[in-house]
């Protein structure tokens, strides 16, 4: 067997070293990264601004339609038509409201100014089902929605790489 | 990151070998518990007002899947109210140390029956029904009853914790999520235990009873069957018995092999996907047909589910695993390999139940003051309006622990892989697709 030389553990512990910071940039690109893809601003849509009007059936435990798509800026106007007992309607970061009884209308305006995905909810107890009588409006596009998918793949090439660097 | 052993300090330890603390906390959580069960049969039958609703599925579910299964595993089951009547029957006693005289038939639980798969079932079967069990107060009465009398039923004609080992429709997967909690009950030195002769922690001694869930102490690897009671702490003649702190999913390194905890994994991963596209979904039809149990829209969602769950979930995943070749069997592969999936399943029950339980958390203010929706006000908070709480921070704090998930999963799935020595892509592949999943459905 070699006798081990003076400089073979200067050479382990540069080379520890070396490993180290190595992972360490390695974490911090794939963080930087990951900041870029929650933060980096998306260019504004150039959509002229409409007024959009919809009309919505409510029942037992159900919007229809449940789900709206409208464009950021647009006004939006909700008609709350109530088949059969008393039922609201919440935009959830709106935070705007109606309510409508049995067999009438009730109008809901407002100016979608937040981009994303936001879940409106009956907001008046209308039965066993009612914390979950759910629709989606979602204004723009789901950007958060693409956002997080981006950041799932980078997080997965993240601990792919960085393990095998490790190993 | 090394362990800490918490029962170093004296208080912390006196305060678990005490009988009399742990036995407060107990009967205000049974009383609690039989309150719960009073309020789902006699309170209204609004859910949203009731307490059996509001404070068993939106305060307790929020307390377990966010603070005490992540974070203590298996705390909720040292002090659940559940198995405590039949217990005190099976000993007939309260805080009265053994008499060394069995109880009732105090039969040993057949073999085929030691295992999850129970459990497994049990889960299944409130779930396919859960629309109308976390909606409609007189039907959680009826489960929380009906668990509390199999729990006595089981400890007259069983030893031990029967209900909560084997049938338990909670304590299936609070053990399977355990694993991957920073604290553990552990042995201090091997050597003790093996030269220990009466083993009193398993078969119990004058200081205290033998370990209520079946397990001995000294081969406990795992925190998936110890139900942290702290018996074996007061039986322990040797002080060998530790609490530590300790890295999460430090359980994890050391992969499962049995089937039923695998299939354990896949059921908790599917069902939180489920619960996400009908509970909080926009699709009403999926709603109804989940709500109607019995209607053929029901049986046609019962269908689908038990088939996301026994048949595409894990038909994928084996698809997954047959593209990588190994010396190992493919039932060996298909365990250790589905570990990966506890971490995934964890975050994926955080996500949703954050969702779940922000939008409805105001209702425990009025049913606080009104607890069976008889016009009381007992606090002044009976008129508290529903109103969302941090709905701006909920879509950044589900993508955090989906994506937190799936890095948690990634790293359990290379080591898991490296163990039955396959490659761990397929994996990665289907844990981001099962997160992409998640993310369209809850965002």
């Amino acid at each position: 067997m070699p006798e081990p030389t003076l400089t073979q553990p200067i050479q382990s512990t540069v080379h520890r070293t070396f490993h180290k910071m190595r992972s360490y940039l390695s974490s911090l690109l794939f963080l930087m990264t990951g900041l870029v893809v929650v933060f980096v601003p998306l260019p504004a849509s150039t959509t002229a601004h409409q007024e959009r009007t919809f009309q919505i059936d409510a029942r037992q435990f159900s919007y229809f339609p449940s789900e709206l798509n409208v464009n950021a800026g647009d006004t939006v106007t909700i008609k709350l038509v109530s088949n059969d007992v008393v039922h609201g309607l919440y935009v959830d970061a709106y935070d705007v409201s109606v309510e409508a009884d049995p067999g009438q209308t009730a109008t809901l305006t407002f100016i979608a100014n937040k981009a994303g995905a936001f879940r409106f909810r009956c907001n008046v107890t209308c039965g066993a089902m009612h914390p979950f009588m759910i629709g989606k409006l979602t204004v723009g596009s789901n950007h958060w929605l693409y956002r997080s998918i981006g950041l799932a793949i980078l997080a997965i090439m993240g601990v792919i790489v960085l393990i095998k660097r490790k190993a | 990151m090394a362990k800490i052993e918490l029962t170093r300090n004296s208080f912390i330890k006196n305060i678990l070998k005490d009988r009399r603390p742990q036995l407060a906390v107990f009967i205000v959580m049974l009383v609690g518990y039989i309150f719960a069960i009073m309020a789902g049969l006699v309170g209204t039958p609004v859910g949203s007002h009731n307490f059996s609703i509001v404070f068993v599925w939106i305060a307790w579910w929020a307390v377990l899947i966010l603070v005490a299964v992540p974070f203590f595993g298996r705390g909720w089951c040292a002090v659940c109210p559940i198995p405590l009547p039949g217990e005190w029957l099976q000993r007939g006693a309260v805080l009265a140390l053994p008499d060394k005289k069995p109880k009732w038939l105090n039969l040993r639980v057949p073999k085929m029956f030691r295992n999850i798969w129970l459990q497994n079932i049990s889960f299944l079967l409130l779930a396919l029904f859960s629309s109308v069990l976390l909606t409609t107060p007189n039907i959680t009465g009826i489960v929380l009853a009906g668990m509390l009398f199999a729990a006595v039923g089981l400890s007259t004609v069983f030893e031990r914790r029967a209900f909560c080992r084997y049938l338990c429709p909670v304590s299936g997967f609070i053990g399977l999520y355990s694993q991957t909690a920073p604290i553990e009950l552990r042995i201090k030195d091997k050597q003790v235990c093996a030269n220990c002769k009466a083993k009193p922690c398993y078969n119990g001694s004058s200081a205290g009873y033998g370990c209520p869930w079946d397990v001995f102490p000294g081969g406990l690897t795992q925190n998936t069957y110890c139900g942290l009671c702290m018996e074996c702490i007061r039986t322990c003649p040797h002080d060998n018995i530790a609490v530590n702190i300790r890295p999460f999913s430090a359980d994890l390194a050391k992969p499962s092999t049995r089937m039923d905890e695998a299939f354990k994994a896949f059921i908790m991963l599917g069902s939180a996907m489920i619960y996400a596209g009908v509970l909080l979904g926009p699709w009403g039809t999926l709603k109804d047909a989940a709500y109607n149990v019995g209607s053929s829209a029901w049986l046609v969602y019962a269908l689908v589910f038990l088939t996301f769950i026994f048949a595409i979930l894990p038909g994928f995943f084996t698809l997954g695993m047959l593209k990588t070749k190994s010396i190992v069997p493919l039932k060996k592969r298909f365990a250790s390999l589905s570990t990966a999936l506890i971490p995934l399943g964890l975050m994926f029950w955080v996500a949703f139940s954050l969702s779940f339980v922000l939008t409805n958390a105001s209702y425990i203010l009025a049913a606080l003051s009104d607890p069976l929706g008889l016009g009381w006000n007992l606090f002044g908070t009976a008129t508290a309006t529903w109103q969302p709480m941090l709905t701006i921070f909920l879509a950044p704090a589900q993508t955090f622990a989906l994506v937190g998930g799936l890095i948690w999963s990634a790293r359990t799935t290379q080591k898991a892989a490296q163990e039955v020595k396959v490659s761990p892509i397929p994996v990665h592949v289907y844990s981001f697709v099962a997160t992409s999943l998640m993310l369209w459905l809850l965002l």
